[in-house]
């Protein structure tokens, strides 16, 4: 659906990350984790596309803008990387954007009663908190955030408030663990041998070897991936990655924003 | 004040208005039904299909340039034989014409195609897109030369008793050229620009941006180009033209007509806002309104120069 939204706060969470809370159409509830935004960042030409952004939260709140009691909400974590996102950050309460949301398939959790491993790297934390929020409740859910820097690491009190067991590891050891996010989990799967399944979201480095070491576990796992686009609903086709039967004489491609962005990692072909 | 006109006439085919969806870019029509109302435009246009299916190209395949993006999708299509089984029940419940987009890597399969084609009572015409490369012949792109443009005219034609539009390529040194020698062989319509052949390049990689090396430039830093085409070409033919290229807006699109088109495509602005082609067709009444233009007919070829 697509809806004119207000931004309600935009607030600066370390060096280059931001989050962002704008108004949305009730629809929005309906919101599966690991959807996504298409946000047009202004009604310009330039930047000429929208921006694909991971659903970080959606709610209702009472806010004094509204004379009908309650308002529906969207969130947003991203990080400044170019053009796009250096014009959101300059954006105000009250500013308006035009958004596309819910869009693609989210992570697919059934009613498994195993234990929820959730691993994000950098601003891949983002769609990981709805899914927390969802499974919390219900599930063990443990979060593994890692990053090069403190600064990276963003809203773990937010998945600690939801009684998320949380771990840390950075490049340069400012917060948690020093080395990589995938080390500390796989020491954690390595000690329990109970029921699992791991969601991810990050770097396709850090996806890869997610992917690798579920594999060799015999863990079920779930990846969230990224990829240029264009339009966000499968009409332009620029958002393909290789599915695991892609050969050059037979090509296996999936749309990142229809047939995900959240792939079964033994579905995707990890080069 | 009495009614106005909106509705133009392309080969043949009866248009509501004369804003269509340009191939490759809405889809097959159903992807866009959640965003906007697809009886609200003149016509639909598929997204390019071929003999068999193709998976396109490699990635990175799109990439934004300013005002505009480059996209080498390499035609990713379902196949004629899934479109017919699989696209075409959903598009006979919309009371729109659908155009059917056409290309071939040989002579040969352009004429297999439309032979294909002119049996499915759904389609009201074929759009032929000459913009791709002949494997069979050193893979010179068909719509570069004039007798290779004209010889997949005439098969298409001879194959075919459905209207057919031939989409021309901009990457020619004179567009005249190719547009009479594609009129000649049998063309009913023409319709321009496909995109402009550009690149990018990742300097900090010393790589080009996309895999395909090269891609075909889209969006509003195209419409100049666009409209300078159209504007040569109405001069040079007596066919209908249908003008495409960085339309975004009711005011983009009138120019277009007001250079001699008489429909438009709306393409690349479908992405930004999945509801572009609705509201263009709108605007172009608001438009007609306010100025007290009766009939859209009136401003077709109607520049002043
Ligand atoms: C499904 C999906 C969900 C996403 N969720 C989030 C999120 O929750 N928070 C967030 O901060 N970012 C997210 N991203 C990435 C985000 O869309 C890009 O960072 C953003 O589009 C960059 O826009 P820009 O104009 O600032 O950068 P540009 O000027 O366009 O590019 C700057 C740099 O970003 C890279 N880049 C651009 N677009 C993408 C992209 N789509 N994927 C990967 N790299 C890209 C380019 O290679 C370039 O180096 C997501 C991407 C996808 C596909
Ligand atoms: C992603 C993409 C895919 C396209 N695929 C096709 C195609 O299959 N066949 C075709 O004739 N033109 C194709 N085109 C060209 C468009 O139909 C149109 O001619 C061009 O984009 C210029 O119009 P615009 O600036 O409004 O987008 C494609 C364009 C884009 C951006
Ligand atoms: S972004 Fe257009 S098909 Fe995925």
């Amino acid at each position: 659906m697509q809806f004119k939204s207000e931004i309600l706060t935009n607030v600066e969470l370390s060096p280059c990350y931001f989050r962002m809370r704008i108004t949305a159409s009730p629809g929005i509830l309906d919101s599966k984790a690991g959807q996504f935004a298409m946000v047009r960042v202004n009604d310009a030409i330039d930047p000429l596309l929208r921006r694909p952004f991971g659903i970080y939260d959606i709610g209702s709140s009472k806010t004094p803008y509204t004379d009908c009691g309650s308002q529906t909400y969207m969130e947003i974590l991203y990080k400044v990387v170019g053009k796009g996102t250096a014009m959101l950050a300059e954006l105000k309460a009250g500013d308006k954007l035009d958004v596309i949301a819910p869009l693609g398939k989210g992570f697919d959790f059934g009613d498994v009663k195993s234990e929820k491993i959730l691993v994000g790297g950098g601003i891949g934390l983002a769609p990981l908190y709805l899914l927390a929020k969802k499974l919390a409740d219900s599930h063990t859910v443990r979060l593994f955030a890692g990053g090069r820097n403190k600064d990276d690491i963003l809203c773990i009190t937010e998945f600690e408030r939801l009684g998320v067991e949380t771990y840390v590891a950075t490049d340069d050891g400012t917060l948690g663990d020093q080395g990589l996010v995938t080390q500390v989990m796989m020491k954690h799967l390595a000690s329990v041998t109970s029921p699992k399944q791991i969601f991810a979201c990050g770097p396709m480095p850090m996806l890869k070897a997610v992917a690798g070491i579920a594999k060799e576990m015999k863990v079920s796992c779930q990846v969230s991936m990224e990829a240029y686009m264009a339009c966000g609903m499968g009409a332009c086709l620029g958002c393909v990655i290789k599915g695991i039967k892609h050969k050059p004489e037979q090509p296996d491609y999936r749309c990142v924003c229809k047939d995900g962005p959240v792939f079964n990692a033994k579905e995707l072909l990890w080069e | 004040m009495g009614k106005i006109n909106t509705s133009v006439e392309i080969a043949g085919i009866k248009l509501r208005n004369p804003v269509m969806t340009a191939s490759g870019t809405f889809g097959y029509g159903s992807e866009f039904s959640g965003y906007m109302n697809l009886e609200s435009i003149g016509a639909i246009v598929t997204k390019g299909l071929s003999l068999h299916p193709k998976a396109g190209n490699s990635t990175p395949r799109i990439f934004e340039t300013p005002g505009g993006m480059l996209n080498a999708i390499g035609l990713q299509n379902v196949g004629i034989d899934a479109f017919i089984q699989d696209k075409v029940p959903f598009l006979r419940t919309i009371n729109t014409p659908v155009i059917v987009n056409l290309y071939g890597n040989s002579l040969e399969e352009y004429g297999e195609l439309a032979a294909r084609i002119d049996t499915v009572p759904e389609v009201a015409g074929i759009e032929v897109n000459i913009s791709c490369p002949n494997v069979k012949h050193g893979g010179i792109v068909f719509g570069t030369d004039p007798k290779a443009a004209a010889a997949v005219t005439s098969l298409v034609r001879k194959n075919s008793k459905k209207p057919i539009i031939v989409k021309l390529s901009p990457n020619v040194t004179d567009v005249t050229v190719i547009a009479k020698a594609c009129v000649d062989a049998g063309a009913d319509s023409l319709s321009l620009i496909n995109t402009i052949t550009g690149m990018a390049i990742d300097l900090k990689n010393h790589r080009p941006v996309l895999a395909n090396v090269t891609g075909g430039l889209s969006g509003p830093a195209i419409k100049p180009i666009a409209l300078r085409m159209v504007w040569q070409v109405a001069k040079a033919v007596k066919v209908p033209l249908i003008g495409i290229g960085g339309i975004m807006n009711a005011t983009d699109a009138l120019e277009f007509i007001l250079a001699g088109a008489t429909a438009i495509q709306v393409g690349t602005a479908s992405f930004l806002n999945p509801s572009a082609a609705e509201d263009i067709a709108k605007g172009i009444e608001i438009w007609l309104s306010e100025n007290g233009v009766k009939d859209i007919r009136e401003l077709i070829g109607a520049l002043k120069v």
